[in-house]
């Protein structure tokens, strides 16, 4: 498999995306039709030159509403095209992306919209309550379990076997909430030391209130075409080069969690169909998914950016700063822009496409980078799906 | 399409939880494709809605038992005849070679089918409306029934059909030898649909295993052919949406029917599994794929010609009104029989010569979405 025989190379040629907020007076639709529409007139488009739409949106179970991807098809833009919806838990926007990249590479489409919906907000009080039911209701629900309690397990198991200390976890936290001072559509932007994660709300230990990403609203879309769409369209396409994606088994308790194993996985189906053998060499800027801190070091590792353990070395050597030699997440983040589950996903490929671009603004990684990679990660600490693009 | 593997279909299933279903479909499949799923298949497709299986990220539920884990597996939140067309759109693309595609109901489990159904409806305009939402089923079998002149007996035709076309197939759960009277008898509940016009539920599950052309040879003498996969969706609106037609069945027709280069499909095509949910949904959807004008699916009803021995044999398998709806998997449950009578192998209802057949799904009230594929024995 992954032969490179395929002929169809696919470009984005837009991208779009709204404030990411804890509660936006806009519904779903409202939020999936602005982004559309920026990611349309960033593409110079418009609704009509498009032959069908991929959707991702996170549980149904946030809004209410059954058969949620039907309910947004309108506000997506939708409307009397092929519509579909791809759902993979929080690797859905990352996945959504690469749902669009087969739309257009098996060559039944010339161009393809990509939307990814979240809102979070409807979920009184609070969509923690959501989460609650992705739990097996036999074996893992009677415990009262609670998702920020099995991530706290992860770090704690990830600290354990590389006897990490929170203070190195924490640059993460500070990192991308500083990063994202330059994002306009940021929710949570702060100027904030290691000092302040450590002293923040214990969660459930390990975790504390700095070390995790919001809840929000928001919305992101791509606009994808073929080669020779795009070359018509633009002269500064950016290649979607490789796609991966990979799950584990559901049995998370039975399997050693210090490791992401699904996500090396994905990388080397992206990696082998992009062609990359040395991804630390032949990356420029990586957005890893990073809704809790010690995610970003796990997903560091899982992409074969460091080997295992050492993903805390390099954060507190300033690699991934901005302005090192592998800028993670320039954009800020899920800790830092917010975390609409799958738009947060879709946001992050949306940076790639802006950081390859050089239209990233402040947020330019230097360098004129080239190839960039976005990562995200979802069911039950088991799903893994990563993008590789080049400019 | 390699192989197939299928738990037949019927109203309850205590013995099995929804993960054994599941497993016992794909290890046919597998057995019937000649593939090990852990060294051959290059990704698995799932086809699921969460509040159906009672689960918010289903996803997480589904590598184990059909072979998956740390493999290259997603969800699709839709019939399964969209899971057929993605893995289509998958091999096409020249990087997969076997994909797995999956979806399954468990529907004896839903102890409040209605209120799940209500829930799909548009929370702010149309949910405080209350009510069963399959009223908006016989608004729009008004409706049809209204702009087309097709009648009431005639829809009641179709049910008869089904339901005695499904007594010879063992994977249906609601076969049954009933007459036009006693659809037009039987307890109202959706003017104008009675008991006898609405699918029963059933639990089930299909998974299918298609190959790209370049190692079909290598598991199987017999594949069967994808000619050509078409999907669509109208409005989810109930306010702006066209009452009368199928509009997304002819639009997905449309797509499908490039692809496989058919013109006339009344010809071309021999065999036809098409969306029955309800009675009136088979003559639209008849008209709406363009084996007839509008208003005259009834007439070919009537005639017989969609009766097992007609020109165009239509739901041999019973459809959902004898098979029972099965959720996401109902639109391979319609292919699995176009399969089946394809390769010759569907027994005592076997169409002679079965060529090139057609399956299409609707994914039910309220929505305005669904799918079509087209699939044939030889290349």
């Amino acid at each position: 498999m992954y032969e490179m025989f395929a002929k169809k190379r696919v470009a984005v040629i837009g991208a779009g995306m709204t404030l990411f907020r804890r509660n936006l007076k806009e519904t779903g639709k409202e939020l999936a039709y602005e982004a559309t529409k920026m990611a349309l007139d960033s593409s110079g488009l418009t609704l009509d030159d498009i032959d069908c739409v991929t959707l991702g949106t996170a549980p149904d179970a946030f809004d209410g509403i059954h058969m949620k991807g039907e309910n947004l098809l309108d506000g997506a833009g939708g409307w009397r095209k092929p519509y579909s919806r791809v759902f993979v838990g929080g690797g859905t926007g990352v996945f959504t992306a690469e749902s669009g990249w087969w739309h257009v590479a098996s060559g039944l489409f010339d161009t393809c919209l990509v939307v990814a919906e979240e809102k979070m907000s409807s979920c009184f009080p609070h969509p923690q309550y959501a989460f609650t039911t992705i739990f097996d209701p036999m074996m893992d629900r009677p415990l009262g379990i609670n998702l920020v309690w099995i991530f706290a397990l992860e770090m704690h198991r990830y600290m354990h076997v590389h006897g990490i200390k929170k203070e190195k976890i924490a640059l993460v936290s500070v990192k991308n909430k500083g990063n994202a001072l330059d994002h306009p559509c940021a929710q949570l932007p702060e100027k904030i030391t290691v000092e302040d994660v450590l002293n923040s709300e214990v969660m459930v230990w390990p975790v504390q209130r700095l070390d995790i990403s919001p809840t929000s609203d928001g919305a992101a879309a791509l606009v994808l075409a073929s080669e020779e769409v795009a070359k018509k369209i633009t002269d500064d396409p950016v290649w979607i080069d490789g796609v991966g994606w990979c799950i584990d088994s559901t049995y998370w308790t039975n399997r050693d969690l210090y490791y992401p194993k699904y996500v090396e996985c994905a990388a080397d189906m992206a990696y082998k169909m992009a062609g990359i053998r040395n991804p630390r060499k032949e990356l420029d800027v990586v957005e890893a998914y990073d809704p809790f801190d010690y995610k970003e070091l796990h997903h560091i590792e899982g992409l074969r950016l460091c080997r295992k353990g050492e993903a805390p070395k390099i954060t507190e050597e300033g690699v991934t700063q901005r302005d090192g030699d592998l800028p993670v997440n320039p954009s800020g983040g899920l800790l830092g822009v917010g975390n609409p589950i799958a738009a947060a996903g879709l946001m992050k490929v949306c940076e790639i496409f802006w950081q390859l671009r050089g239209e990233a603004g402040k947020r330019q990684v230097p360098g004129d980078p080239r190839t960039g990679l976005a990562q995200a990660w979802g069911d039950l600490m088991q799903y893994g799906s990563v993008i590789v693009m080049r400019s | 399409m390699q192989g197939l593997g299928c738990t037949g279909f019927k109203s309850v299933t205590p013995d099995l939880s929804y993960k054994e279903i599941m497993f016992e479909a794909a290890t046919r499949a597998y057995e019937d494709a000649g593939v090990n799923p852990r060294r051959d298949i290059d990704c698995f497709i799932t086809c699921a809605e969460d509040y159906w299986e009672g689960f918010s990220i289903f996803d997480e539920f589904v590598p184990d038992q059909i072979g998956a884990v740390l493999k290259h597996l997603f969800t699709v939140t839709a019939d399964g005849l969209y899971g057929l067309a993605t893995a289509y759109m998958l091999i096409r693309t020249g990087h997969f070679d076997t994909i797995a595609v999956e979806a399954h109901s468990k529907a004896s489990d839903i102890l409040t089918f209605e209120d799940i159904v209500a829930f799909a409806i548009d929370p702010i305009y149309n949910r405080p409306l209350g009510g069963h939402p399959y009223y908006i089923a016989g608004l729009e079998m008004t409706r049809y029934l209204h702009e087309t002149g097709n009648t009431r007996e005639e829809c009641a035709q179709v049910v008869a059909k089904n339901k005695k076309n499904a007594l010879r197939n063992p994977y249906a759960g609601h076969g049954a030898q009933v007459t036009v009277d006693d659809v037009l008898c039987s307890e109202p509940l959706f003017y104008p649909l009675n008991r006898l016009d609405v699918s029963p539920l059933s639990d089930g599950c299909v998974v299918v295993v298609l190959a790209s052309e370049r190692v079909a040879g290598k598991f199987t003498d017999t594949p069967i052919w994808i000619k050509g996969v078409g999907w669509n969706s109208d409005t989810p609106r109930l306010e702006t949406r066209d009452w009368g037609r199928a509009v997304y069945t002819e639009l997905a027709a449309d797509m499908a029917y490039k692809m496989a280069g058919i013109r006339t499909p009344l010809d071309e095509i021999d065999v036809a599994e098409i969306d029955d949910m309800f009675s009136y949904k088979e003559l639209q959807n008849l008209e709406a794929l363009r084996f007839c004008g509008p208003g005259e699916a009834g007439r070919l009803t009537e005639e017989g010609i969609t009766d097992r021995d007609g020109s165009l044999p239509v739901n041999t398998s019973g459809g959902l009104l004898g098979v029972g709806y099965s959720l996401e998997a109902s639109g391979l449950q319609k292919l699995v029989e176009v399969v089946l009578q394809l390769r010759g192998e569907a027994g005592p209802r076997q169409i002679p010569n079965a060529e090139t057949g057609l399956a299409q799904v609707w994914r039910g009230i309220p929505t305005t979405s669904g799918a079509v594929a087209i699939l044939s024995n030889s290349a």
